[in-house]
């Protein structure tokens, strides 16, 4: 008991104070922590979004969508590629329940056929994608594997996570969180942002630009019922009216440098300015010469915003959009537009809102609550265990300032129930110094004297001292592993606290009262 | 001047005296809890049943029926309303609507509007949605860090004691879990994703009364290898006794500051823990002790006398002839 070691006496001291500077910066008022020079390390305890106030929303991918997608991309891809030399004839294409298939007119070609589309069948892995199958000799069946589906889902929420990361950052809101969680979701938090609705708006969108001819060929009747030439397909227009357009695009969002919101010279309408890359700009030019006096449709996730007409050769790159915009949802479209396409749609699964107000109002009850239970909880132990109350009263604060610091240390994430944590934490960190003191009251009672008596005590509570906090960690971590955002945080405070609260309650008090224990002291009123 | 002792020296209280009595009454609470849940249910928050809440903080207090006849009114589905923290402040629940985001979506942006319009000064405080999938998702994965974390523990105890104590620490540790939900199914408070948190932790902290006991159980099966089960528990509870009351009143004055001053958004959060360590407290005595009497805790269930502890050597010396 008396020997501590100066080793042990000195790695106790760092190990505070280190941890208490580290409270600093995230006790100190905003100010007066950028008033510290820039030199001097900040770590601070983040808030969570129910106390900072902001949005939270849960995205999923839509992965149902993406596979239907999938299926009409391999169909458009088998069509060309048995059009091409030579030519393979086959009947129609269908791709009902999950799967591509179609005839091969002449039997004895579907081995030319295999040979054809296999390499088409793997990804850049060289993992098998789709799985190719004959039926009744003459019969292709391509099904889409479950690895393929798994890792195209995956690289695609990989970038839309890119994509989402690049939209929210030009609504120019501070410090945004984007995380993947699992293989199709994303998790977006900003703080600040009191209404979503923009943010939901922009996310939703999939900003597929396309440009496309006009088939100006097509007959007004099989129009209207949705039948269109071959090689052409329907679209409708915003205000719902259909049109036919051709099927392959001259121009799409990737070949796009630039877009920004400006306004149209004549009529002062807001517009999208587009500016194409060299490839772009090189086809833009030659389809509008061929093609001059034909209009095209400027297509947006498959509606057609305006359908121009080609005026003249557009041979600089430059291409506008204009179509009822107003300010905000051009400047969104060419948000949309510059940050890319999302390779697959996203839904909002769960979301939620809190105002900065709200947040401010729990952080004063939950600082009020915080400091009142230690006052009390200080209080009670001075009046029950007397000297030995001051060194848990001691070790009370520390511990908290400890917890603050190393919350700050990890960059932690402060939320409304690691508040909780946090006053749960002020009852509980006084066990280890009850179960000890209690103890020592045992041994005296029992006759031995104080230094046998502390020593006794220090040395029996510990097992059950140990004991209870491990099943304290085992419920935490459970709550780390299953729980997401506040809850998780309520655990990692759960945990720093547990951890400090043992080393401050068992070693630190320890060695106030070895030092104490040196002046051999005669009586111990405990 | 003596510092305050609140379990005098040399207490001696028979508590197991009672222990069929409390057995049995433990036994009916569980019961009884488990049939409220199932007949009365629970007040599923959004995150368990799916929809959007509202939290309101009106200007001035208004009656929360002229609330509800109101949004009612709207013809937005069944609303639950009810009051946290003062008069002024209301919390909105609306079923999620067909129709998918964008209803839901249109359903918020239009109890929102209306909010602000009837009752002007009114703030919107926060807004959750969450979709029936998630909600589910979230209820199995609560319900399954429930039942994970109460085997863990009582693994550990079984591990670290015996059998038998891990037995006593599940069963107790359900009695304080079932309880617990009993309150909720009868408080009908808000039954959210915070809740189960507060469950874990009760799990936790509840079992911290139950090992220190334990703990001298096994240091006394050790040192009295002769005495009777049902002393020795006795005497075990009572040597621990103190610590108990002062441990669980440092945590019950820490939870009753956080009900009484804290936010109110997790008033349902903060009763859950407190009533957790007033339960869990009452269990480690009256629920974990008795079973160890009826699994036959015994001084042969800690054979090798070298692991004991210092007093250990002592007692069996003297047992040697």
């Amino acid at each position: 008991m008396l020997d501590f070691p100066r080793w042990k006496v000195w790695l106790t001291w760092v190990a505070i104070v280190v941890c208490v500077l580290m409270a600093v910066p995230s006790l100190l008022p905003g100010t007066a922590r950028n008033a510290l020079p820039g030199w001097v390390p900040k770590p601070t305890v983040n808030l969570g979004l129910d106390l900072a106030g902001g949005s939270y929303l849960l995205l999923e991918g839509d992965v149902a969508q993406f596979r239907a997608d999938r299926l009409d991309t391999m169909r458009e891809t088998v069509r060309q590629e048995l059009r091409g030399d030579p030519r393979i004839e086959i009947g129609d294409i269908s791709i009902r329940d999950g799967n591509v298939s179609f005839m091969v007119r002449d039997a004895s070609r579907v081995d030319a056929v295999r040979e054809r589309l296999l390499p088409l069948l793997s990804n850049d892995n060289g993992q098998r994608d789709w799985d190719f199958d004959v039926v009744d000799t003459s019969r292709v069946v391509l099904t889409q594997t479950d690895s393929g589906i798994a890792s195209a889902v995956d690289q695609a929420m990989g970038d839309a996570t890119e994509v989402v990361r690049r939209r929210i950052d030009e609504l120019g809101t501070r410090e945004p969180t984007i995380i993947r969680q699992g293989s199709e979701r994303i998790v977006v938090q900003v703080p600040g942002l009191g209404d979503p609705t923009e943010l939901k708006d922009l996310l939703g969108r999939t900003a597929l630009l396309e440009f496309k001819l006009v088939d100006t060929t097509a007959d007004v009747a099989q129009t209207m019922q949705g039948i269109a030439p071959v090689g052409s397909e329907v679209l409708e227009m915003e205000d719902g009216t259909p049109i036919v357009v051709k099927r392959n695009a001259m121009i799409t969002g990737d070949m796009l440098t630039k877009a920004s919101q400006g306004y149209d010279q004549q009529t002062g309408a807001p517009v999208v300015q587009l500016t194409l890359n060299g490839a772009g700009t090189r086809r833009f030019a030659r389809v509008t010469t061929e093609h001059t006096g034909e209009p095209f449709a400027i297509i947006v996730d498959d509606v057609v915003i305006s359908a121009p007409r080609i005026d003249e050769p557009i041979i600089g790159g430059q291409a506008r959009i204009s179509g009822g915009f107003t300010v905000e949802s051009a400047n969104q479209l060419a948000i949309a537009l510059r940050s890319g396409k999302l390779p697959i749609r996203l839904k909002v699964m769960d979301q939620s809102t809190v105002s900065p107000e709200l947040g401010q109002d729990s952080i004063n009850k939950g600082a009020l609550a915080s400091v009142l239970a230690t006052v009390l909880v200080m209080a009670f132990m001075l009046i029950t265990y007397f000297r030995f109350g001051v060194y848990s009263t001691v070790a009370l604060i520390v511990n908290i300032l400890m917890i603050i610091g190393i919350m700050g240390l990890f960059n932690a994430t402060l939320t409304l129930p690691g508040i909780a944590g946090f006053v749960l934490t002020i009852g509980a960190a006084v066990d280890a110094n009850v179960l000890i003191n209690e103890r020592i009251r045992e041994e005296q009672r029992r006759g031995r004297g104080v230094l046998q008596s502390v020593e006794f005590g220090y040395k029996e509570a510990t097992r059950a001292i140990f004991d209870a906090n491990i099943t304290n960690v085992i419920a935490a971590a459970i709550m780390f592993i299953f729980g997401s955002g506040p809850i998780r945080g309520f655990a990692v405070v759960l945990t720093i606290g547990i951890v400090t609260s043992v080393f401050t309650a068992v070693t630190f008090t320890r060695l106030m009262v070895s030092n104490w224990l040196k002046k051999r002291p005669k009586e111990l009123v405990l | 001047m003596r510092p305050l002792k609140l379990v005098p020296e040399n207490t001696n209280i028979d508590f197991l005296r009672l222990r069929t009595v409390f057995m049995a009454v433990s036994i009916l609470l569980i019961v009884a809890s488990i049939a409220l849940v199932a007949i009365r249910g629970l007040n599923f928050g959004v995150d368990f049943a799916g929809g959007q809440m509202v939290r309101v903080t009106f200007a001035q207090p208004v009656p929360i029926n002229q609330v509800r006849e109101r949004i009612d009114g709207l013809g937005l589905g069944e609303s639950a309303i009810q009051q946290f923290g003062d008069a002024r402040d209301v919390a909105i629940r609306m079923p999620l609507p067909e129709g998918g985001a964008e209803a839901t979506d249109e359903q918020g942006d239009q109890l929102r509007a209306f909010i602000t319009t009837t009752w002007p000064g009114a703030t919107i405080g926060s807004v959750d949605t969450v979709s029936g999938k998630v909600s589910e998702e979230l209820f199995q994965k609560g319900a399954l860090a429930l039942a994970l974390a109460m085997l863990a523990i009582a693994v550990y105890i079984w591990i670290r004691f015996e059998w038998q104590f891990g037995i006593g620490a599940l069963f107790s540790l359900g009695h304080d879990v079932a309880l617990t939900f009993g309150f909720f199914a009868i408080t009908q408070l808000e039954f959210n994703l915070n809740i189960v948190a507060a469950i874990l932790t009760i799990i936790g902290y509840s079992l911290n009364d139950t090992i220190v006991v334990y703990d001298r159980v096994r240091e006394n099966l050790r040192k009295y290898r002769k005495m009777e089960i049902v002393p020795l528990l006795n005497l075990s509870t009572n040597e621990t006794l103190a610590r108990t009351i002062v441990t669980s009143l440092t945590l019950i004055i820490a939870l009753a500051t956080l009900v009484l001053v804290g936010p109110e958004v997790i008033f349902g959060f903060s009763v859950a823990m407190l009533l957790g360590i007033v339960i869990g407290t009452y269990s480690s005595i009256y629920i974990a002790n008795p079973i160890l009497i009826y699994a036959k805790v015994g001084p042969h269930s800690f054979v090798p006398p070298e692991a004991g502890p210092a007093g250990a050597e002592r007692v069996k010396a003297k047992e040697l002839p």
